[in-house]
């Protein structure tokens, strides 16, 4: 099993209520995996109309295999401007 | 100049770092922050931003804008943190040697940037708030 820091933003943070969370996971599990533990764990993030995962500050598919060492953050809708 | 702040965006200053003795022409755009939003009166608005990628992506952007125009300077500073009604949340600079680059580049930074980069915005209502974009 490994564990991953994923650093939070927007109404990610508010509905976890933290700025960053860890989920473990077992080795080789891809973004996808770390979506759904975090899914199945705070349900309301499920009702965010996207929900995209940027590891080591590149948006990632689904299927990229994560590496411990990778700084993961969720990327809920961006509103800026 | 590409930065995020949470400090004041001084507009002057981002013109001057736009300016070059090649350019015919800068175009600026100036975000800032309105009193209303979907009928709702908004008090202040709350900006996060994921600083190293929003950053990367603003420079991504930028290296984009270059392929495909002809451009000599671009400028994006977009502020973090609590803003209140009139304050500049963005400012976008760009010089070319002719005007139509300009506008073009400019539109296409800030269109693109709304939609790529790590930035969110959260309304405070009198009765209430509401992160922008997060639910359908």
């Amino acid at each position: 099993m490994t564990k991953y820091k994923v650093s939070l933003f927007g109404i990610t943070k508010d509905i976890i209520g933290s700025s960053s969370t860890e989920v473990e996971l077992t080795d080789q599990s891809d973004v996808n995996a770390l979506v759904e533990n975090l899914k199945t764990k705070f349900p309301q993030l499920s009702e965010i109309k996207s929900l995209l995962v940027a590891v080591n500050s590149e948006y990632a598919d689904l299927g990229l295999v994560l590496s411990e060492k990778d700084e993961i953050a969720l990327i809920p809708p961006v509103s800026g401007g | 100049m590409i930065a995020i702040t949470d400090q004041h965006i001084n507009i002057p200053s981002c013109i001057e770092a736009a300016q070059s003795d090649r350019a015919g022409a800068v175009d600026i755009f100036i975000g800032t922050v309105r009193n209303h939003n979907n009928s709702k009166e908004v008090v202040r608005l709350e900006y996060e931003t994921y600083d190293a990628m929003a950053v990367k992506k603003m420079e991504e952007l930028a290296n984009q804008a270059r392929e495909r125009w002809d451009i000599e300077k671009i400028v994006i500073v977009h502020r973090k943190g609590v803003l209140t009604i009139g304050d500049v949340a963005v400012v976008i600079a760009v010089s070319t040697p002719h005007r139509a680059a300009s506008f073009e580049a400019c539109q296409w930074l800030i269109d693109t940037l709304k939609e790529v980069v790590p930035i969110w915005k959260k309304e405070i209502y009198q009765n209430g708030e509401e992160w922008l974009e997060a639910h359908a």
